[in-house]
């Protein structure tokens, strides 16, 4: 009895130039997982997130998800089928409260939106679900505050709020702890705590606290390759990965 | 509250201004201001049809005028058929009836608006701005080209169209009854706007203009929504050309001129972009400005430039968004 | 056989005017971001100079200079006061701003000119045709044009290809915010780029004179067909406005040439006329859709 990966990424090239950004790079995550990428700056970690998005087109190879083939499927189209993301730098509708911002995020996986009649603003239906999304993210007294006069780390928890308000079946975190403080920060990943085992996680992120925290496997990405896949306390052992990566924090 | 009230007091006072208007310009024995507020009012509508896609959309969309004038046509055409006695199609000799001819020039700007847009929006930024202003330019060639309806010189109309129990042609009146014609179909379509805008498809709208990629990620084909509200303003505009037909009696490619389509942009900067009174302040503005300007000079345009530029530059919200104080707009 | 030959040309001589504007359009959008309308003013700016100075003078080539020399300084003049302040705004705003500097452009054409029409003569020693094939005679003045056209397209090539100045043009044009930070006084770049383009609308204007008439719109006219132009090349590359221009000067010539004559076949001559005007008209219009649906972003991509 095996179960079937959430998300499968099969010998992917994706090439700009002369740089090859990913070279041949194969990722599986399975139901349930929080499942981290680590790597050095220019990895490839910001190409593969478009990628799997589907921003970006691969040259070749494939991307499986719920073991559908959705390589050649635009973005809307993987996030209607319960793909979310969450952007590494801050994207969110700055003129919208962070209550309309999380409520764009239901609307869409509530059926069409060609209604031109009924006020949006007033649709339980979409506030509700989005009031329960920004409490969990701790963000809940802000609801009614105009999403550019957010602090840094108050839009961070917004964009997080958004990804998760859809209840998805994978939820990719591009660095979402980016800038952020040591506080900020610490009850980010309570957030991201409380989510596991539930939603399935594939998280792109620097900081090794958190990812020591919250992952249960951890895959290693060097020039665009997966160079190691393991549970934490292996890759923190894995030789190859200290040397290209862990490698200068170890000397320190 | 305080500022919604503002908002919603202004737009009472204005809208009282313009009911009391006609009896008010009799009183002072100046009757041909119903017809300055006419033409300022039909204006109005097709700036605020542009705000739609432009000033809550965020598609700068060059070409807009080209369905101010194929609205015109259409109610001319068909009127000049009907009037000449001349087969249009199948034998069908048109129409002088404001019943049909307006929904048809509707429909047809829509329709033409679907095309254009259809291609147009699968391009972004600069070459959506250049292209919506060539294909204006197409659409104003062709009517040029159409000898059979006047060409250049444009279309005589014999008689404003039949709008039964009122007689839009009537030698005394004809021009008030159309005044409150014109009057309640801009207001109609504002509170239809202003439905529009808080409404999950207007909030898709507005989600778009500010990040369309953000909007993508989250599951809207954002292409469809802005397609959609592309012909809406179509067709609104091509019902203001319908009603610009009546009341000059007169359609030319001149009302499809780019010009005319910078004209329309200007009005919609000018008021306020993105607000829902700011196409009217902004026509009522820039018509009676160029008024103005042109009792001093036939130069006026040479003034009318900088003053552009200086409002572009350093007035960027417009004059409603002054008045009722900068902020949140839209239907809360 | 002869007057496609003929036509052919004409193509080639209306694409090296479209050529002229759109190369300057490009780089000004490529590397300045900005989109300025008021490019076709520039044209009619130099076509007037060169016009009135031909005939108060009786010069051909100081209409030239004149028309070179007032385009550049008129570009500059209007860089320093307007477009620089539009740097760092976005399409919408510079759209509005330059459709002011053309109501403002126009009507002091109107001021200094009056309304009716100039008109500058072909200068005699480009008078008269010339047989480049034996039996079919062109003539000289349209292939001057043609052959200014393609020493500027070589020049511009050199230019941007071998220069210090070029290789910035290359890199503004792909990376405008590294070419700042790289020490360049990237005022000064802009400067000189909206001058060149300035310049070559002028001289865009200068060499059309003779051979349309002089008047306030023509700007307007060509500057519509130079966004087609260059929507079609792609924006930002020169190599795309060279491309894009050609097609444009080709498919309108023919379209003029033999869209009436084809009709004729089928309808009644008068008709055929007169759908046959309407219908070549929009010809570049239809190509220019044919082309986004296949590629929305032009022939030529900005790398190129």
């Amino acid at each position: 009895m095996t179960t079937k990966p959430m998300l499968q990424v099969i010998d992917l090239e994706k090439t700009f130039g002369a740089l090859r950004a990913t070279d041949g790079l194969n990722l599986e995550v399975m139901p349930g997982e929080c499942h981290a990428i680590i790597g050095p700056n220019g990895a490839g970690k910001t190409t593969l997130m478009g990628q799997l998005m589907g921003e970006l087109r691969p040259d070749a190879g494939r991307v499986l998800f719920k073991g559908e083939d959705v390589t050649a499927l635009p973005p809307h189209t993987r996030a209607l089928k319960g793909l979310a993301r969450s952007f590494q730098i801050t994207s969110i509708l700055k003129d919208f409260t962070a209550l309309e911002n999380v409520a764009m995020a239901v609307q869409a996986h509530a059926g069409h939106s060609f209604r031109f009649w009924a006020p949006a603003r007033k649709d339980r239906s979409l506030t509700d679900p989005a009031r329960a999304a920004l409490d969990k993210v701790g963000l809940g007294h802000r609801a009614d505050t105009l999403a550019s006069l957010l602090a840094h780390g108050e839009q961070r928890q917004l964009e997080l709020a958004m990804a998760m308000a859809t209840d998805p079946d994978l939820l990719l975190l591009d660095e979402p702890m980016a800038g952020m403080g040591v506080e900020d920060s610490a009850r980010m990943v309570d957030v991201l705590q409380a989510l596991r085992g539930r939603t399935t996680m594939l998280l792109v992120e620097h900081d090794m606290d958190a990812v020591f925290a919250l992952a249960d496997r951890i895959s290693v990405l060097v020039y665009g390759k997966v160079i190691a896949c393991d549970a934490p306390d292996r890759i923190r052992e894995n030789a190859q990965v200290r040397q290209a990566y862990l490698g200068e924090e170890a000397a320190h | 509250m305080v500022k919604l009230s503002r908002e919603i007091w202004a737009t009472a006072l204005i809208l009282l201004a313009l009911l009391l208007l006609p009896p008010l310009a009799y009183g002072l024995d100046q009757p041909f201001y119903v017809e300055v507020w006419s033409r300022i009012m039909i204006y109005a509508l097709a700036a605020s049809s542009l705000n739609l896609i432009l000033g809550y959309g965020g598609m700068v969309s060059f070409g807009h005028a080209a369905y101010f004038g194929i609205g015109g046509y259409v109610v001319g055409i068909l009127s000049f058929h009907s009037t000449e006695f001349l087969p249009l199609i199948g034998g069908w000799e048109g129409t002088t009836s404001a019943f049909i001819s307006w929904p048809l020039a509707v429909i047809i700007s829509g329709l033409i608006a679907l095309v254009l847009g259809a291609i147009s929006l699968r391009t972004s930024g600069v070459y959506f701005i250049m292209i919506t202003l060539a294909f204006a330019q197409m659409v104003f060639y062709f009517f040029i080209s159409l000898e059979a309806y006047g060409g250049d010189d444009g279309l005589m109309i014999a008689r404003r169209n039949d709008f039964p129990p009122l007689n839009l042609a009537d030698f005394f009146y004809g021009h008030v009854y159309l005044y409150y014609v014109v009057l309640v179909a801009l207001f109609g379509f504002l509170y239809l706007k202003s439905r529009l805008i808080g409404s999950r498809f207007g909030m898709v709208l507005q989600g778009a203009k500010q990040n369309e990629r953000r909007m993508a990620s989250l599951g809207y084909p954002v292409y469809r929504y802005k397609l959609a509200a592309f012909v809406i303003a179509g067709a609104v505009c091509g019902f203001a050309g319908a009603l610009w037909a009546n009341h000059q009696t007169f359609i030319s490619p001149d009302s499809m001129a780019w010009t005319k389509s910078g004209e329309l942009m200007v009005m919609v900067i000018l008021g306020g972009m993105g607000t829902l009174m700011g196409p009217v302040v902004g026509a009522a503005v820039l018509l009676t400005l160029e008024a103005v300007l042109a009792s001093y000079t036939e130069h006026w345009a040479f003034f009318l430039g900088p003053i552009l530029i200086l409002v572009v530059l350093f007035a960027r919200n417009g004059i409603w968004g002054w008045v009722v104080g900068r902020g949140r707009e839209d239907g809360r | 056989m002869v007057l496609l030959f003929e036509q052919l040309l004409n193509g080639f001589q209306f694409g090296v005017t479209l050529f002229l504007m759109a190369a300057g359009l490009t780089l000004v959008f490529g590397i300045m971001g900005v989109i300025n309308l008021a490019h076709g003013s520039l044209y009619m700016i130099g076509a007037y100079l060169a016009a009135v100075t031909i005939n108060q003078t009786g010069s051909f080539l100081l209409g030239g200079l004149a028309g070179l020399a007032g385009a550049g300084a008129a570009g500059m003049a209007i860089e320093y006061v307007v477009i620089r302040r539009l740097y760092a705004r976005d399409h919408l705003d510079q759209v509005l701003a330059t459709f002011g500097l053309i109501l403002c452009l126009n009507e002091l054409h109107t001021i200094l000119y009056g309304r009716t029409p100039l008109f500058a003569a072909i200068p005699s020693f480009l008078e008269g045709s010339v047989e480049i094939i034996p039996g079919v005679p062109y003539p000289v003045y349209r292939l001057a044009v043609i052959v200014v056209g393609i020493l500027v397209a070589i020049g511009l090539y050199l230019l941007i290809t071998r220069t210090r100045l070029g290789m910035l043009v290359r890199a503004g044009a792909t990376h405008r915010e590294m070419v700042g930070a790289l020490g360049v006084d990237i005022r000064m770049l802009f400067t000189l780029v909206f001058g060149l383009g300035a310049l070559l609308a002028g001289l865009a204007g200068f060499m059309a004179g003779p051979l349309l008439s002089v008047e306030v719109g023509m700007g307007e006219r060509i500057l519509i067909l130079t966004f087609v132009t260059i929507v079609i090349g792609g924006i930002g590359s020169v190599r795309g406005a060279l491309i894009g221009a050609l097609l444009v000067g080709i498919v309108d010539t023919l379209g003029r040439a033999y869209i009436p004559a084809t009709l004729r076949l089928f309808l009644p001559p008068v008709q055929a006329d007169g759908i046959g005007a309407g219908l070549s008209s929009m010809a570049i219009y239809v190509l220019m859709a044919i082309i986004l649906v296949w590629r929305p972003k032009g022939l030529v991509s900005a790398h190129g």
